[in-house]
């Protein structure tokens, strides 16, 4: 029975880290309507920025976290300014392959500069070893992902729901012509959330260094992940993709834990029954584009 | 003339031989005495121009993108692997269709799961198809030997009469031969009636079956068709250098092969072949300058081709030709550009 709640404990922890690595990508693939395979590379420059604060530099741990968020937003900020933007309206493949150059790219920049080994961030002594609660082990580090992830995902819809800027973004979403039409400066709106998403990606990546490893090649092996995040939660709301990675997560490690040698058969197998039985994702709208 | 003769005129010019084909099918033969000791490196062009082809009937001509064809590379490779190892069919030619059939009924199996849903949803599920598969061969270790891969392959002679040797003269001319004959029906399909009812589902597919095509249907079909190609392609990876290993399903492998699609153009057939030469040209140049980082230039051409623009770079790069024909032969250029993909 411990065992349970340890995996069920595991996978949340999981399932929030991947909602937030993730959920930029929901905006720009799910909202916008662009394909960005490239969202992994924001990930993993928050990742390594942070490990480089706090390894080389001596920064503490909590101190990075922000520069890491800060650092790949604005690296999204600039990108989507220069080369994005002009790829919103081309077809589907060219933005495929638009960001899969991209990811390569970043890929074989970080392998030249940082090495190909897998890096490890230091953490503070107070985030090491787990503690007992009623007999199920609680790890201190995913703890603290949780309460990070769940306040940024409370954050996020309420932004999302209560502000002004939120209420501009559903409706930028929801009609661009008409929604510039009312003055709101659509293209703006655009590339402050898909900074504010790749800044979110770039948390999720230096919290990530512990439990999903980081290395050069991470944006191509979780490019997946966060695609099915996306995919399966639809986009119609924050709500899908968090109820999807947090299915994602816990399916995941329980898979690992019962049949570890069936390995991600059992995810990529869901992802395809999901798609071909809701193929706009378990949560999204009926509508087609 | 009516419109209906006008357009089966206008079809049966276009399906007429050319005479830059032919030449280009001379070159390619010739290549065999122009470069005698580099046959593995040319064997290699010719398996992917194979495989190009097959994503560019999908692609280029159907407009179905996939981030998973070498799904079916993968499943061609390995039931060409096993056939061999085993001894079921010893045979070369016999086996290569075989592994060709067996990929055959994957694609036509899953075909049905990619017709479904959008752009999006095919991709993903395209994707997810090859990972499956992946997954799958590393968990039959005991079968598929695992990341080590097959080993110990032995071909035997093709028909009982041509050995394998070892500079790959033999495999040379085998896959050339296999290619030729591949080319020629795709060529003949693409040219048919339900190639141009293809190109008409590409570009909208609601007026498609406004007019009577049976879209579904037809997309299943150039599926279940490109799925052969791509096995075939992976039947003679295994073929030629007696090896097959877990790296054939992967996603740089799919993603790979859509840059040689984009590099050599899509929607017209020579575009893969194209491609594919200009391709391993481009590996090798950029391996010799930065062995362990070629990655970064291959995405560096990827993102400079999109930006650029597709059809603008053939445009630039079938210039010189088309102003050698126009001063030559002083007609209208017949290198043709290829079709957009805008919708």
């Amino acid at each position: 029975m411990t065992t349970l709640f340890t995996i069920l404990f595991d996978g949340v922890a999981y399932g929030m880290l991947l909602f937030v690595l993730a959920c930029g990508l929901a905006v720009t693939l799910g909202l916008m309507n662009f394909v960005n395979l490239a969202h992994g590379a924001f990930a993993m420059t928050g990742g390594y920025i942070c490990a480089v604060l706090v390894n080389n530099s001596g920064w503490p741990f909590f101190a990075a976290l922000p520069l890491a968020f800060v650092s790949a937003a604005a690296i999204g900020v600039a990108l989507e300014r220069t080369l994005y933007r002009h790829l919103y309206t081309r077809s589907h493949l060219d933005q495929v392959l638009f960001t899969i150059g991209l990811t390569f790219m970043s890929v074989a920049a970080v392998d030249y500069i940082m090495g190909s080994s897998r890096i490890f961030i230091k953490l503070p002594a107070a985030l090491e070893g787990q503690f007992d609660f009623f007999g199920v082990g609680i790890g201190r580090y995913r703890l603290m992902i949780i309460v990070i992830c769940g306040l940024l995902t409370v954050a996020l819809q309420l932004i999302l729901a209560k502000t002004r800027f939120g209420s501009r973004l559903r409706a930028a979403v929801d009609d661009p012509r008409a929604a510039s039409g009312l003055g709101i400066n659509v293209p703006q709106v655009f590339a402050f959330t898909f900074a504010f998403g790749c800044g979110l990606a770039g948390l999720g990546g230096a919290l990530s260094a512990e439990i999903l490893g980081l290395d050069p090649y991470f944006p191509l092996k979780f490019m997946i992940y966060f695609l099915i995040v996306v995919t399966v939660g639809g986009s119609s709301s924050i709500t899908g993709p968090f109820l999807a990675s947090l299915l994602l997560g816990i399916g995941d490690v329980a898979g690992k834990y019962y049949v570890p040698k069936m390995g991600p058969f059992v995810i990529y197998t869901i992802m395809i029954v999901i798609l071909i039985w809701r193929p706009n994702g378990l949560f999204g709208r009926a509508a087609t584009r | 003339m009516t419109a209906v003769s006008d357009v089966s005129s206008h079809a049966i010019a276009r399906a007429r031989w050319r005479p830059a084909e032919i030449a280009f099918w001379i070159l390619a033969a010739s290549c065999a005495f122009l470069f005698p000791s580099r046959y593995l490196i040319m064997t290699d062009i010719i398996r992917l121009a194979l495989f190009t082809l097959s994503l560019d009937l999908i692609l280029g001509y159907a407009g179905i993108v996939s981030l998973g064809h070498a799904a079916f590379f993968g499943v061609g490779a390995y039931s060409a692997g096993l056939l061999a190892l085993h001894g079921i069919i010893n045979e070369p030619v016999i086996a290569l269709v075989a592994a060709g059939l067996i990929a055959t009924v994957l694609g036509f199996l899953t075909s049905f799961l990619v017709i479904r849903g959008v752009d999006l949803t095919r991709l993903m599920v395209t994707l997810g198809i090859a990972l499956l598969l992946e997954a799958l061969g590393e968990r039959f270790s005991n079968i598929t030997g695992g990341t080590d891969g097959l080993q110990g392959i032995e071909m035997q002679p093709i028909l009982g009469l041509f050995a394998f040797d070892m500079f790959g003269k033999t495999g040379f001319f085998y896959s050339l031969i296999v290619l030729f004959l591949l080319f020629l029906l795709a060529r003949r399909i693409v040219n048919s009636p339900f190639g141009l009812s293809l190109r008409a589902i590409k570009n909208n597919p609601l007026r498609a079956s406004a007019i009577g095509v049976p879209v579904n249907r037809r997309l299943i079909a150039i599926y279940t068709v490109a799925a052969f190609y791509a096995g075939i392609a992976g039947a003679l990876f295994t073929q030629t250098t007696a090896l097959a290993s877990l790296d054939v399903f992967a996603f740089e492998k799919s993603a790979d092969l859509m840059l040689v699609l984009v590099i050599g153009g899509t929607g017209y057939l020579y575009g893969g072949l194209i491609g594919a030469v200009v391709f391993k040209m481009l590996q090798e140049v950029f391996q010799t300058i930065t062995p362990q980082y070629w990655l970064f230039w291959i995405g560096l051409v990827l993102v400079v081709i999109v930006l650029v623009g597709r059809d603008r770079m053939h445009r630039w790069a079938l210039w010189l030709p088309n102003l050698v024909i126009r001063q030559v032969a002083g007609r209208k250029a017949v290198v043709a550009v290829p079709e957009s993909d805008a919708p």
